[in-house]
């Protein structure tokens, strides 16, 4: 925990009390932090830059961990860690999941354990490198050792710009040599888009949360929820901006809302005669157009709920997030 | 259900006249928005705005009232409005954002919000979104065609056009009106439209049409604690005239018979394309 308890701190100003004998002696955490007020702890008194000597006194003890949390890893593959960048990108929303939700038992970047462990829930980034015999052999521990592998972002789904480069090229030599992880084992779930964004992580991750953990309302619910999520993983490992072509407009099914053209990374899609015109040339291949889609996958159970579901996670954030 | 769920229904129309005088019915959108934008409850909002060919939108970022004037009316063809969502809250940097948009654009609105995979930044900032009823819409070339070869009037000279009382009108600058039955029109209508639930922008915070309501004012839902939020809000500040639903012909009762008319319709035509071929079907989204 040295680095997240330190980044912690950064963000939220709070220390660990039980935590400290162990501080590591090279950056030690800093005993001034710059610390940005809470708006409800002090109204309009100190400006947000001002140094602020931590005193012990008010320190306030970290709350007893909840029994209850899942255990969730990150495990790297062949990517470029701009997902695990964007699940970081939740800051304080990040301090909420790892405090009351989850624990972040194995990660490379940010948490200091070498094995993949058992563990609820694999977030996998990146494509399987088959020529690194390592990467084969972590791949294959993860889906032994998580109860729910989720292919975090377009490389770990798709292979996305590890297997082309750009779209329609000639696969490359070194292009064969990634393979997207539903090549190598079964997939529960895919969470594509180049990264995903932040929000939707955390919205995975709440939701894993309630089906491991919550009442059997929530279950459902979050059954209901990831169910679009797990079709994706079924639908298999080729995406391309053509499915929108395949799949939505020559099913008849496109009414040109142009929600694909603000999901695309890299603008690869505008709108012409009110359908969507894809630059093959520039496609990724992330499979972001077609998910996001509301003619992919539209559940009427979950949807309707947006308020409410809304409301509770951010009720479950703390009112987290940016 | 066909109205989904909302806390009240009002019939109401703007109460600045500039408004009114180039809105499609009661100037609700236009009117909503360029309070919020005042009062801060958004930075800006995507609107369709005008394009380089009449009657033929583009979705626009308006952070002004005078950008919001230019939306003004309905243009009935396809305007993808969610193509600017994510430009709106990146490139313009807006942290309050107001959307309006057809039931299929709210649909994806929260599809995106709920499932913002590639929506980075977009669904903690949405502040109002505005509905607006849809029956169904019409590609470009398709209006263009119901506009100069059956109503003889040539884009150029329309002024407005309007669906109501069973016809698709053209009103000219020189004050013509020309008028087809709109059972001439669903020849034209786009595809995608005809597997579509929702008539009254079920998903909104706000959603609105002229269906239900006299000449020049508009029938109002108010759906969401956002919604109702703002709408009282701008109601306490006399931002428009209201009268008590029950009391206007031909009231909801007329918006429900289209409600029905069109979710029934609809269904129909998902199952059928689900047994379309021999063992075969075509895709259904909502499964």
């Amino acid at each position: 925990m040295g680095l997240l308890s330190y980044l912690k701190e950064i963000f939220t100003g709070k220390q660990d009390a039980p935590e400290a004998p162990v501080a590591p002696a090279a950056p030690a955490a800093p005993t001034k932090v710059e610390v940005p007020q809470p708006a409800e702890a002090k109204p309009a008194q100190t400006p947000a830059d001002v140094k602020v000597e931590q005193k012990p006194e008010e320190t306030k003890m970290e709350e007893l961990p909840v029994a209850d949390k899942i255990t969730i890893g990150h495990v790297h593959m062949s990517g470029c860690t701009g997902c695990l960048v964007s699940l970081a990108d939740n800051y304080e929303g990040l301090f909420a999941l790892l405090d009351n939700y989850a624990d972040l038992v194995y990660c490379l970047t940010l948490a200091d354990v070498r094995d993949i462990p058992k563990m609820d829930v694999a977030l996998v980034e990146g494509s399987v490198c088959i020529n690194d015999h390592h990467s084969v052999e972590d791949i294959k521990k993860a889906r032994e050792n998580a109860t729910i592998v989720v292919a975090l972002g377009a490389c770990a789904a798709y292979g996305n710009v590890t297997r082309f480069a750009r779209g329609g090229q000639w696969n490359q030599p070194q292009h064969e040599s990634y393979l997207p992880i539903g090549d190598l084992i079964d997939v529960d779930l895919y969470l594509p888009a180049c990264p995903p964004s932040k929000e939707s992580i955390r919205n995975v991750a709440v939701m894993a949360y309630l089906l491991l953990k919550g009442t059997d309302e929530q279950k459902e619910l979050a059954a209901a929820y990831l169910k679009p999520l797990m079709d994706l993983a079924a639908r298999g490992v080729e995406a391309c901006g053509c499915d929108l072509m395949v799949d939505v407009i020559n099913q008849g099914l496109c009414m040109g809302c142009g929600t694909c053209v603000a999901a695309c990374p890299v603008r690869a899609i505008d709108m012409v005669y009110g359908k969507p015109n894809i630059d093959r040339e520039m496609c990724i291949k992330c499979g972001v157009c077609y998910a996001q889609c509301p003619r992919s996958f539209f559940n009427f159970d979950v949807i309707n709920q947006f308020e409410a579901i809304g409301e509770a996670i951010d009720a479950a954030m703390g009112k987290g997030g940016e | 259900m066909v109205l989904g769920s909302y806390k009240t229904a009002i019939c109401a129309r703007a109460a600045d006249p500039g408004i009114l005088a180039k809105s499609q019915d009661g100037g609700i959108v236009t009117q909503l928005f360029a309070f919020a934008l005042e009062e801060g409850i958004i930075d800006g909002a995507v609107v369709a705005g005008p394009g380089d060919e009449p009657f033929k939108p583009e979705p626009i970022v308006a952070t002004t009232v005078a950008e919001l004037l230019e939306a003004r009316g309905t243009r009935y063809t396809i305007c993808p409005n969610m193509s600017m969502i994510k430009e709106a809250t990146r490139t313009y940097g807006l942290d309050k954002v107001g959307i309006v948009g057809t039931p299929c654009q709210i649909q994806a609105l929260r599809k995106a919000q709920l499932y913002p995979m590639g929506m980075r930044s977009v669904p903690d900032k949405i502040a109002l979104a505005v509905g607006i009823f849809c029956m169904e819409n019409f590609p470009y070339q398709g209006l263009e065609t119901m506009v100069e070869d059956l109503c003889n009037v040539k884009m150029e000279s329309a002024v407005k056009m309007d669906i109501g009382k069973g016809k698709f009108s053209v009103y000219t600058e020189r004050g013509a009106v020309s008028q087809i039955p709109l059972k001439l029109t669903h020849k034209f209508e786009q595809g995608g439209c005809h597997v579509c639930l929702d008539y009254v922008a079920n998903l909104a915070d706000v959603s609105t049409g002229s269906v239900g309501t006299p000449d020049g004012w508009s029938t109002v839902f108010v759906r969401t604690k956002v919604g109702e939020d703002v709408w009282g809000r701008a109601i306490g500040a006399g931002y428009f005239e209201t009268k008590d639903i029950a009391d206007v012909k031909p009231g909801l009762d007329l918006v429900t018979k289209l409600a029905n008319e069109k979710i029934s319709k609809n269904q129909k035509t998902l199952e059928e394309r689900a047994t379309f071929g021999v063992n075969k079907g075509l895709r259904n989204p909502y499964l």
